[in-house]
């Protein structure tokens, strides 16, 4: 027979001092993990949003970023003309030739700078990316050397404020609005037209085509295609498969960074469990030898111990997510070694995050009740006895 | 991979310690059994009073403060890599950012501004290994006839292969590297990428362009090992001029320039003076001293310094309740004990005193424990993401007086209701 759990609770709230340290050391430990977790993902979501799976995005053959890429006039002309290319309201195709630069830029409210995108659009961007708004400013001009800068980065750059002026080459560029594009990675670079600003920077060339598909069942052929078109001499990536592929190196770097750390810590945090358990074992030891004379046997014994470890190392992982969930949404910015230029992105705290915080507590709980348990329940009953 | 060889490392000598602690704890009680009672045997009597209790506190000490010690050794690495390249060199580089080249026509009219002595220059090439991209390493084209004269203080040159011909070399450039410089696809490799990689002298690698097109091969024909910390030994050099040739469609464009000074005094001048010359050029020019500009790739980090420190003060925080719960169970147990103590004469004070060394005795060992495996394991790891790490023994120190303070803190409580124990009180719960 099973001993009840209210007898293990009732014991782990008798003692409510060693309960809340021990609980507070797993629940450190999973706020950490969660944290590192948030951290990853919302990094790779800003990334995954980027782009939308309708859209492709073509770079010259063997380019890994943006900036290393060039496409000739000539070449987007053609992709323009493509039948493949969906068509907007107005009857313009989809497309935007792309012009993708950084500039150095000092950080805000903290030393150093780092570098930001600036990306030259054709205005139908602004169609098949429905996401980016406006939201403060207003857009820029058409043929104007005028500028707007998401939303995220606004505040972290300087030269970014509206009336602000950004010097590329010879002509300045006013910063005429702020954008939003939900979180996205375009949020984290500044845009203008890009018959303004090609000139301005590498002469004739763009760093990037997209589109946007009419058919996009039609993506493996329509890659193939291009791909063995000799006049482009470029590679295809869905748009937002390409983000999402930038965003790896960096997310596997916190993931296993945030997890190496974690272990270390878990080690700490299991050696406290088993301390409070080992005490709260040999504290008891007339009530364990009690229960063992009115017939509980010892499987049942240790089973019970090893049920209040878990209460306790839940009750701290709960705890823990509780202390990580206000990082929900904070916003920090990185610089992107596969863009090389900065992304700004928010903690989320996923509940994919949670569950693995409260499975690690769990995990955290049996391993550090293990050995107490087994004590419990292989007392020896004639001695504990003896000491009545 | 090589994450969890570390982790099975630590674990085993997690244990190893424990058995350690464990046979040392046994013989003292056996020892201790017949010693007559001085404050120093009571001590190492409660410490291994209940020795499980004090291995399983001295390792999770251990554990946090090895931690504690391994993140603030990141943040020493990052902070030493903004310390680390010349002062008396300057870099020029496009004033937009880096990624924008310059025309080679800067280079006579940056060696004509008074005070630089000789101008050499560099291109980023990357490229990408073609069998695992994500083997990445670092590819320069510099113009190898001033590039290896201005740098022959920052690397040595430790395999060559012999020379083809004999040729005259520029003055200034090694001896050794006299193959390399008459073999216009020759390069020039840091020892431990050849390692690394595997490579032999005098063998060809293969490295796919990502920012000038097309598959490029290279004949290793110098190593070369750094001898300041601002060079990395993982790069590979080749000549700029064949660069140049092949993949720059005949407009010859250069990365950065570096300036060596004949009067470093004047540094910030003669930057203000070259960035003056190109203001209002085609290609606007930001000239920095070499610290300063290998600075600017550590500021690109951003918040993560930031993020550590918060890290390493949870992981802090954590251990202290830990700590603080051991204390707390270890002396409420014994006090009847404590009641023997005064009443056998211990005065008050040296009871607080017995509680408080006990509990920093555990503290310390598990700091000086961790701190130690922090400084001699973590130092190993060699991150792709950041500079070769170094843990500074100030960090080390400062996680060892941490642990301290830990267990002083954490038995304050304790210690203090030891001392203030009443005979009668504590007799009264036998």
């Amino acid at each position: 027979m099973a001993i009840p759990l209210s007898y293990n609770v009732r014991n782990i709230l008798h003692r409510p001092a060693a309960t809340i340290t021990t609980a507070l050391g797993i629940a450190f430990t999973v706020a950490i993990l969660i944290g590192a977790l948030a951290l990853a993902s919302g990094f790779q979501a800003a990334l995954l949003e980027t782009g939308s799976d309708d859209n492709l995005l073509l770079m010259r053959k063997g380019a890994d970023s943006e900036i290393s890429s060039g496409i000739s006039r000539d070449a987007a002309n053609i992709i323009r003309a493509l039948p493949d290319v969906a068509t907007g309201a107005d009857g313009h195709p989809l497309v935007s030739a792309e012009v993708v630069v950084l500039t150095n830029k000092p950080r805000l409210g903290q030393p150093g700078s780092s570098n930001v995108t600036v990306r030259g659009i054709d205005p139908e961007a602004l169609v098949f990316r429905s996401r980016v708004k406006v939201v403060e400013g207003r857009m820029f001009e058409p043929g104007a050397a005028e500028i707007i800068v998401g939303r995220r980065i606004a505040r972290r750059f300087a030269d970014c404020a509206i009336g602000d002026r950004m010097r590329f080459g010879q002509q300045d560029f006013t910063v005429v609005g702020h954008f939003d594009a939900g979180g996205s990675s375009f949020e984290s670079e500044a845009w203008g037209d890009n018959k303004v600003l090609m000139p301005v920077f590498r002469g004739d060339v763009f760093q990037s085509v997209t589109f946007r598909m009419k058919d996009p069942r039609r993506f493996a052929a329509l890659k193939k295609e291009l791909e063995s078109d000799p006049r482009l001499g470029v590679d295809v990536h869905r748009e937002r498969e390409f983000y999402n592929d930038q965003s790896g190196m960096l997310a596997t770097t916190i993931r296993i960074a945030g997890v190496f750390i974690v272990i270390i810590m878990a080690v700490g945090a299991v050696f406290g469990a088993m301390n409070t358990m080992f005490a709260a074992v040999s504290a008891r030891t007339r009530e364990i030898s009690t229960l063992l004379i009115l017939g509980f046997s010892p499987v049942a014994v240790m089973l019970s111990f090893m049920a209040e470890s878990l209460v306790l190392a839940l009750l701290g992982g709960v705890l823990g997510c509780l202390i990580a969930l206000p990082i929900n949404g904070i916003v920090t910015s990185t610089t992107n070694f596969s863009s090389f230029s900065e992304v700004a992105f928010a903690f989320r705290v996923t509940p994919a995050a949670i569950v693995t915080g409260l499975i690690f507590a769990a995990v955290m709980g049996v391993v550090g009740g293990f050995l107490p348990s087994l004590h419990a329940a292989r007392q020896p009953l004639a001695m504990s006895v003896r000491e009545l | 991979m090589r994450i969890l060889i570390a982790f099975v490392v630590l674990v085993a000598v997690f244990g190893l310690v424990w058995l350690a602690l464990w046979s040392v704890g046994y013989l003292f009680r056996r020892l201790l059994g017949r010693a007559p009672l001085s404050p120093l045997v009571y001590l190492l009597v409660g410490l291994t009073r209940n020795w499980i209790r004090t291995v399983l506190t001295v390792m999770s000490v251990a554990a946090a403060l090895f931690l504690f010690v391994a993140l603030g050794g990141v943040l020493d690495t990052l902070k030493g890599a903004i310390q680390v390249g010349s002062e008396q060199r300057l870099i020029t580089r496009n004033g937009i950012s880096l990624v924008f080249p310059l025309p080679i026509a800067y280079r006579e009219r940056i060696a004509a501004v008074p005070g630089v002595q000789t101008v050499s220059y560099s291109n980023w090439f990357g490229g990408q290994d073609p069998v695992d991209p994500r083997n990445f390493y670092a590819q320069f084209a510099v113009d190898a006839e001033t590039y290896f004269p201005m740098y022959a203080s920052d690397v040595e040159i430790v395999q060559a292969s012999p020379p083809q011909a004999n040729v005259a070399l520029p003055p200034g450039v090694d001896p050794r590297l006299a193959s390399f410089m008459s073999e216009q696809t020759a390069c020039v490799v840091g020892e431990k990428l050849l390692h690394k990689m595997g490579w032999k002298l005098g063998q060809t690698v293969t490295v796919k362009g990502t920012i000038y097109p097309g598959t490029w091969t290279f004949t290793i024909r110098a190593v070369y090992r750094a001898k300041v910390k601002s060079m990395r030994e993982e790069t590979l050099f080749f000549h700029w001029n064949y660069l140049n040739q092949m993949g720059m469609g005949g407009q010859s464009f250069v990365g950065v320039y570096h300036l060596a000074l004949s009067q470093p005094g004047r540094a910030a001048d003669i930057a203000n003076q070259v960035d003056a010359m190109f203001e209002n050029s085609s290609a606007a020019t930001l000239t920095e001293t070499e610290r300063a500009f290998q600075a600017g790739f550590i500021s690109m980090y951003g918040n993560i310094p930031f993020v550590l420190r918060i890290i390493g003060l949870a992981v802090v925080f954590a251990i202290l309740l830990v700590a603080a719960n051991t204390m707390l169970m270890s002396f409420r147990e014994r006090t009847t004990e404590f009641g023997v103590l005064k009443t056998l004469g211990f005065a008050d004070g040296a009871v607080f005193a017995i509680v408080l060394t006990e509990a920093a005795v555990i503290t310390l060992g598990g700091g000086l424990l961790g701190a130690l495996l922090a400084k001699s394991l973590a130092q190993k790891l060699d991150l792709p993401v950041l500079p070769p790490m170094r843990v500074e023994w100030a960090t080390v120190y400062t996680g060892v007086a941490v642990a301290a303070l830990l267990g002083a803190i954490s038995a304050l409580i304790p210690a203090w209701q030891a001392m203030k124990l009443r005979i009668v009180d504590a007799l009264r719960r036998v």
